[in-house]
């Protein structure tokens, strides 16, 4: 409890210094407030603009966390037929790496071209550059199993849906939280790239990205900054709500949620 | 149900009536299109009386494990025949447990949930199963940590579910691969007069792999030696002791006798 309490502090002593320091520099060196506005003027943002800063995360959280789940599930499909046959994993698996190493920019125009802009356009994209890490460790996960446990399924007759819930998925959870925590630093990342070409179908209702290239363009730099500040809040909600999954479903019998347990 | 003690089961053996038996068994492992087949066993005769413990001890890679797998259908011979209790061993698995060297249970149930899993997996009742788990719990000691994720036990604890699981289904014959080879020497002292004590109580028949002289000796009735390349069974010592075997029987003289025997006989098939 007193070291939750120190860490915090300290945290906050970081986060003070750095504003300070932000503050200091557009004073030292005149920075006109277009290029670089102060925390103060970013706060007043933030509470003037509160109610279209909302309104753009909840868009954005929407296509990331609809890209994540699509993602999730097809993924997690894609992975129980992979685990069938290592004749289909040597054939298919090395084009999963492709679809993580293509350059998202370089797609979402077309993907644009073929979904229309708008929600439908974001998510597809999320849903593509999240799709690889869930394929790749929960196939892992898969065909990790101990053959020991699996011929004591055997031995008891068991049937090949028996195996696979009963052993094998619950066996690739683990596998599976690595994959969609990845999957999930990616995905608010995914969202914002995507609207940044195909934010918004009509003017003024558009996420995150798509209002950056708008402040952009309007020089309101003060309003990007509380964007960004949005776009990072976003970010850790994410990783939060992974992690108290992971802690949820694993702490019990899994090693790697009882490290984030004891620290 | 009935139960049976060794003394009444040792007649029985000598009636013929074989638990286990292998005419003529070839094993190679590769199918037949690949040229480099591995013979792994070659021609084993071999015939397990009800009740009896026989021990398989022998190099690594003799096919010691290849024999269990065999008996428990979990692989099929390359030529000649296997019976358990008449049956082919894909139909007798209802009647054969099998324990392995890791206590194999999964990590996600609880004590509880593991033990029962083979009862699950025949879709026995929730309330039958719950009265056979906390039965078998007992048996092995394990009441108390019922609830415990197998992360929160010992490996002798993990190896006591283990044996509970295998009791759950009443096995007529029980397969052990190296069970206690993980285990340090009071434990594995002490679960070699307990796995007899259960033997004597529900007279189950035992094909056990052992890389422990001693431990073969004190729990078997049959040692038999295996020798590699191709694996075959090379020596067959029926080992004499006294029942109920207990701490006293491994300070008796046969005893030391039967461990320099069979310790030598294996270094000769080893340097082979
Ligand atoms: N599934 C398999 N496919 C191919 N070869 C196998 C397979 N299982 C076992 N073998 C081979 O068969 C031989 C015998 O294996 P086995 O596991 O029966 O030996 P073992 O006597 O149990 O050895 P150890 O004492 O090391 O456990 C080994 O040479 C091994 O490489
Ligand atoms: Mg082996």
């Amino acid at each position: 409890m007193k070291r939750i309490f120190y860490n915090a502090l300290n945290a906050v002593g970081v986060l003070l210094t750095l504003l300070v320091l932000w503050r200091t520099l557009i004073w030292v060196f005149s920075i006109p407030a277009y290029m670089l506005p102060t925390p103060f003027a970013v706060a007043k943002t933030v509470i003037n603009r509160f109610s279209s800063l909302t309104n753009s995360f909840w868009i954005t959280a929407l296509a990331a966390a609809s890209g994540l789940l699509v993602s999730i599930f097809i993924g997690t499909t894609v992975a129980l037929i992979f685990a069938q046959s290592q004749w289909l994993r040597r054939m298919l698996l090395p084009y999963t790496i492709l679809l993580q190493t293509v350059p998202i920019v370089a797609i979402a125009p077309l993907i644009i071209m073929w979904a229309g802009a708008g929600l439908f356009a974001v998510s597809l994209i999320t849903f593509i550059i999240c799709l690889a890490p869930i394929i790749a460790n929960t196939t892992q996960g898969l065909v990790s199993v101990d053959e020991n446990m699996v011929n004591l399924f055997l031995m008891q007759n068991a049937s090949g849906a028996q195996i696979l819930w009963k052993l094998r998925l619950p066996h690739a959870l683990p596998s599976l939280f690595i994959g969609v925590r990845i999957a999930s630093g990616i995905a608010v990342i995914g969202a914002i790239t995507g609207e940044l070409f195909a934010g918004s179908s009509s003017i003024g209702q558009g996420g995150l990205g798509y209002s950056i290239t708008y402040a952009l363009a309007q020089l309101q730099t003060d309003y990007l900054f509380a964007l960004v500040l949005a776009a990072s809040v976003l970010g850790f909600l994410f990783f939060f709500a992974v992690m108290f999954l992971e802690y949820y479903f694993l702490h019990n019998w899994h090693e790697s949620a009882r490290k984030t347990e004891s620290q | 149900m009935t139960t049976y003690t060794l003394n009444s089961l040792l007649p029985a053996r000598s009636n013929g009536l074989a638990e286990i038996a292998f005419s003529g068994v070839s094993k190679s492992y590769g199918n037949k299109a690949a040229k480099s087949s591995q013979k792994v066993l070659q021609h084993v005769d071999l015939s397990v009386q009800r009740g009896e413990f026989v021990s398989l001890i022998g190099p690594s890679g003799c096919g010691k494990s290849t024999m269990l797998k065999l008996v428990a259908g979990l692989t099929s011979p390359t030529s000649g025949q296997i019976c358990i209790d008449g049956m082919t061993p894909a139909n007798a698995r209802e009647i054969v447990s099998y324990i392995f060297q890791d206590a194999t249970l999964l990590p996600w149930r609880t004590v509880e949930q593991n033990v029962g899993l083979r009862l699950e997996l025949e879709h026995t009742t929730r309330e039958r199963r719950q009265e056979k788990v906390a039965a078998l719990l007992e048996l092995v000691g394990l009441s108390h940590a019922a609830k415990s994720y197998p992360r929160q036990l010992s490996g002798g604890m993990k190896m006591r579910v283990s044996i509970a699981r295998a009791m759950s289904t009443k096995p007529r014959v029980l397969l052990m691969d190296e069970p206690f080879a993980a285990l340090d020497e009071i434990s594995r002292d002490h679960f070699n007069e307990e796995i007899l004590r259960l033997q004597q109580e529900q007279g189950w028949t035992a094909l056990f792999v052992t890389h422990s002289v001693a431990e073969a000796v004190f729990l078997s009735t049959r040692v038999l030696i295996m020798a590699p390349h191709p694996g075959r069974i090379a020596h067959d010592i029926p080992i004499n002791l006294p029942y109920p075997r207990t701490e006293a029987t491994r300070q008796l003289a046969a005893f030391e006798d039967y461990i320099t025997t069979i310790s030598k006989t294996l270094r000769g098939v080893q340097s082979q």
